[in-house]
């Protein structure tokens, strides 16, 4: 509650200090002000600590799993601003109005991340979703991104109008928004899931699938992610995916946990196709962008494997995954928008011109392919070990690791350009304090593959 | 904490060298790091051999059900011995090759030691994982940027390969786990195992492609070839030395077992006939090489073809067998990429038809080159001779095997094939006439002196007496192989 309410004034606040402010470093340092304090609080309520006391009962609940989650997204957003904070200057004009559309969107990410009503998961989804079509068309001048955004937004709008339809015909059914109404309804065994009941659940499954770009519903994912202005890629792919993840876990398990076997076939058949496009899509492309978009596909097949399991190992599981992507994507990203050329020849001779983002580059790549030592690597084995422990879903495994492997390949191919090829990378200017920044993710990176439970002891004590 | 020290040591000092920045500092610390581990090592096995020094263990994922479980048992003593000397002696006999970043060499390769260190410790199957990839990965890089021509494509396709293997072996170690009462990846809970038969049969298949990967076993073996030939002769030596025992290794530690019934089931039957047909095929291969590498590395597929067969034969005598050959394998074969080193350093070919006459040049070098190659066909007085005359002997006598009629004429044949190539190998370097590129040969050097004076007392004194190798890996091997024979049944 405290971090939705600092982020909800914190974005009104952006809103209108790109009129009182004129130094954009002010600017910044206001936003990351506003979002350490939100961080500070929401690490408070986790010990008890309520600035605001305000009902919720029925609408959301605050519990240990969604705190911790909303932890991660905002540091990750946090590592974000201070990666990435001086680029959204050259994205256009408007720069306190990203900011403050971001902090909109992390309002979003609470809401639904703590849901336990349809209602406030369709308010929270949507408050996702408007703010990221505008940032993708926030470059203006751009053709591309005003296609993106017009392409998120038509296709982003008629997923809107799936999940509705399936609210409404869970409504029908059981009679209740709440998720403990809902799953009440449907678990007695002697009862069988009605045809309202199967069909709203695959509409909303659909639309999830939607939102996390989840195959066969991913088309718009690489022309958007591609379109869409370098930095608010980097946000889309990893926190909001994340956070959508989040809720679609929730939803599942809690409103749809006990009839799992009606509709475990469907998401294991919507994971493997996830990872099966995802994957050898990804090995045909030109453009390290368009690769990470691709790729973002493919780890979110990783991903949906908690969704499959739901099972504690997959709960906790999916908060590691989210961190490492998050902090992995994020990194490169951030390298990435430094660099001039975005095809993979752009980065041959990288590694001599600029060691140590070629040594971090490599630990974020290690990490997104699954290497051990990496917190990538845990995470995998955590969905993996998620799957088998859920039983009968062998095949999938099989199937996981193999594209595990695919991916690789094109990982790989960003490590052979920048140290085996000769060539001159163009890079923009870097600062120090970016590449110490940076450098401190990657041992994040690293210390979370050796130790993954330094983040877990925190969750449970 | 000797068992802890074994892994820290190259590691701690691999991660400091990277920070290196002169290249002689960088060799230097690195040769003084390996010197340690091996000191260490060999205080494992005499001074220090004691239970609570050889084992180390605490808490890591307690979540997973996996610890930091690490301890030195017979098997893996000799395979640490191994690369413990393997390391002082390669970083010796490349000393005077230079490397452009030759602080991010030495930092790699001291991290593949540690990683291969880890393997042939772990007493916990996630554990395991994490130091099998650990070795992989630095050899990945070192060939990229280190290696001949063709390196890119020949180590990607490398590291393809084995990845998979091992991702595959990953969720075979998990499913593994999850059939365990306590949920745990210890290796005890693995052993006290006991799985029905069609379970047993596809996670082994799921286990063993990592390892037939590693190894190489025929049919999975087009990767090694090119990997050997491309990398630099430093890495070929850890490949081919000691990186491709992880394979043999781990089919003895994490296959037989723990899957007893599939290791029965396809081992002689199938993997058996595999390894033959490779070693028949591999060794018509070397016979007709011209390059060097690409000759010796042929060789390792027909001389490792046989260990596999020994392993499944699963007879006591065979199993001592093989870990002794690991070993001598390692020395005989580090021994002819040395010579493989000289000669490409002195006279820029490693190709056959190029060279000549160089026992008139070089005649300390002709001497070493003969005993080493005399060591790999096996003949009687080296280390070769006895690690193979028991494999033989196990095969010809074991309880299980159904076709040692057909198996052991069939390997005899390799060892014959092993004589030709080798001796035309020997034949064609150091006699006949010198030519215009050898001519001007002089001698080796002392350090190259030293390093295989080394090897070729290592192959003389395990010739001539074996036993305390033999009683190291008894333990070992009794207790591996009651593991596995669980069907009485079964014999004949």
């Amino acid at each position: 509650m405290n971090a939705l309410i600092i982020s909800a004034i914190m974005g009104v606040v952006m809103m209108f200090s790109g009129v009182l402010l004129k130094q954009r470093s002010t600017i910044r340092g206001l936003a990351l002000t506003g979002l350490f304090v939100s961080i500070v609080l929401n690490v408070a309520q986790i010990y008890g600590f309520h600035l605001f006391r305000i009902n919720v009962t029925g609408m959301m609940s605050f519990d240990r799993f969604s705190l911790f989650f909303n932890t991660i997204a905002m540091v990750c957003t946090f590592i974000f601003f201070l990666l990435s904070a001086k680029e959204m200057e050259k994205v256009g004009l408007n720069y306190s109005d990203y900011f403050s559309l971001i902090f909109f969107i992390l309002c979003g990410i609470i809401l639904s991340s703590s849901f336990s009503s349809l209602l406030i998961l369709f308010l929270g989804i949507e408050i996702i979703s408007i703010p990221l079509y505008i940032l993708t068309g926030s470059d203006k001048r751009n053709l591309k991104s005003n296609e993106a955004s017009l392409k998120y937004f038509l296709l982003g709008s008629f997923s809107t109008g799936l999940m509705l339809m399936g609210i409404t015909l869970i409504y029908g059914n059981s009679g209740s928004f709440s998720l403990e109404v809902i799953a009440e309804s449907i678990s007695k065994p002697e009862i069988k899931p009605g045809i309202l009941l199967i069909a709203g659940l695959l509409l909303l499954m659909f639309s999830m699938a939607f939102k996390v770009s989840a195959a066969p519903f991913h088309f718009w994912t690489p022309d958007v992610y591609d379109g869409a202005p370098t930095v608010f890629t980097s946000f889309m792919a990893t926190i909001v995916k994340a956070a959508v993840f989040i809720a679609f876990m929730r939803l599942f398990n809690r409103a749809f946990g006990d009839i799992h076997d009606t509709w475990k076939f469907i998401i294991a058949v919507i994971t493997a196709l996830t990872l099966f496009i995802g994957n050898i899509t990804a090995v045909f492309q030109q453009s390290v962008k368009r690769m990470l978009a691709y790729s973002s596909i493919a780890q979110a097949g990783f991903m949906l494997m908690a969704v499959l399991a739901l099972n504690s190992i997959g709960s906790e599981g999916i908060l590691l995954y989210t961190t490492a992507y998050c902090l992995s994507t994020i990194g490169l990203f951030a390298i990435l928008v430094k660099m001039k050329d975005y095809t993979f020849e752009g980065f041959n001779g990288f590694a001599k011109h600029q060691p140590l983002l070629a040594a971090v580059a490599v630990i974020f790549l290690l990490s997104l392919a699954g290497i051990p030592l990496t917190a990538g690597f845990l995470a995998k084995f955590y969905m993996i070990n998620a799957v088998i422990a859920r039983g009968g879903f062998l095949w999938l495994v099989i199937l996981a690791v193999l594209m595990a492997a695919i991916s690789v390949y094109y990982y790989f191919r960003v490590i052979q350009a920048m140290y085996f090829k000769e060539g001159e990378a163009q890079v923009m200017e870097v600062s120090s304090s970016f590449k110490w920044t940076i450098a401190v993710v990657a041992a994040l990176v690293i210390l979370l593959g050796v130790y993954p439970q330094l983040l877990f002891n925190w969750f449970y004590f | 904490m000797i068992s802890l020290l074994l892994i820290l040591i190259p590691l701690l000092s691999g991660v400091a060298t990277f920070f290196f920045k002169k290249e002689n500092a960088a060799k230097s610390w690195a040769l003084f790091s390996s010197i340690v581990t091996l000191a260490i090592s060999l205080l494992g096995l005499t001074v220090l051999n004691k239970t609570e020094l050889l084992q180390f263990k605490c808490d890591w994922l307690p979540g997973l059900g996996s610890s930091f479980s690490i301890r030195l048992d017979g098997m893996g003593q000799l395979l640490c011995l191994l690369t413990a000397i393997s390391f002082p002696l390669i970083f010796i006999s490349t000393w005077n090759r230079t490397y452009k970043n030759a602080h991010n060499f030495f930092a790699l390769m001291l991290l593949s030691q540690a990683g291969l260190m880890g393997v042939f410790l772990a007493m916990d199957a996630l554990l395991f994982y994490f130091f099998w990839e650990l070795a992989l990965i630095p050899v990945y890089f070192l060939s990229s940027i280190w290696g001949a021509e063709r390196r890119i494509a020949a180590t990607f396709k490398f590291f393809i390969y084995t990845f998979v293997g091992s991702l595959l072996m990953l969720v075979g170690l998990i499913y593994l786990q999850s059939l365990t009462p306590d949920r745990s990846f210890d290796i005890k809970s693995f052993y006290a195992l006991a799985i029905n038969g069609k379970t047993q049969n596809w996670i082994f298949w799921l286990m063993f492609l990592a390892f037939a990967i590693k190894i190489p076993v025929f049919p999975f073996h087009s990767w090694q070839p090119d990997a050997y030939e491309q990398s630099p002769t430093a890495v070929t030596m850890v490949l081919s030395g000691i990186m491709v025992k992880m394979g043999l290794f781990a089919v003895i530690r994490w296959l037989l077992p723990v899957l007893p019934s599939a290791s029965f089931a396809f081992g002689e039957k199938m993997i058996s006939m595999w390894a033959i047909v490779g070693m028949i095929y591999a060794s018509l291969l070397a016979w007709r090489q011209d390059d060097m590498k690409r000759l010796i590395a042929y060789s390792s597929i027909a001389h490792l073809g046989l260990m596999v067969v020994a392993i499944f034969s699963e007879s006591e005598i065979g199993m001592q067998g093989v870990m002794i050959q690991m070993f001598n394998h390692g020395i005989n074969i580090l021994g002819l990429w040395v010579i493989v080193e000289i000669l490409e350093r002195k006279y820029g070919t490693r190709k056959l038809s190029e060279l000549g006459g160089l026992a008139q040049k070089a005649p300390a070098m002709a001497i070493f080159f003969v005993v080493i190659a005399l060591a790999n066909i096996a003949l009687p007085l080296t280390n070769a001779f006895v690690g193979e005359f028991m494999m033989f002997t196990g095969i010809f006598t074991s309880q299980i095997s159904e076709y040692e009629m057909l198996t052991v004429p069939a390997a005899g044949i390799t060892i014959i094939l092993g004589a030709i190539y080798i001796l035309r190998m020997v034949q064609k370097v150091i006699y006949g006439n010198t030519n215009s590129l050898t001519e001007t040969g002089t001698d080796i050097g002392v350090n190259e002196k030293l390093v295989l004076g080394i090897i070729v007392i290592l192959i003389i004194v395990v010739g001539v007496y074996p036993q305390p190798f033999l009683d190291l890996t008894k333990d070992t091997t009794d207790f591996i192989l009651n593991k596995a024979n669980l069907f009485p049944l079964f014999k004949k």
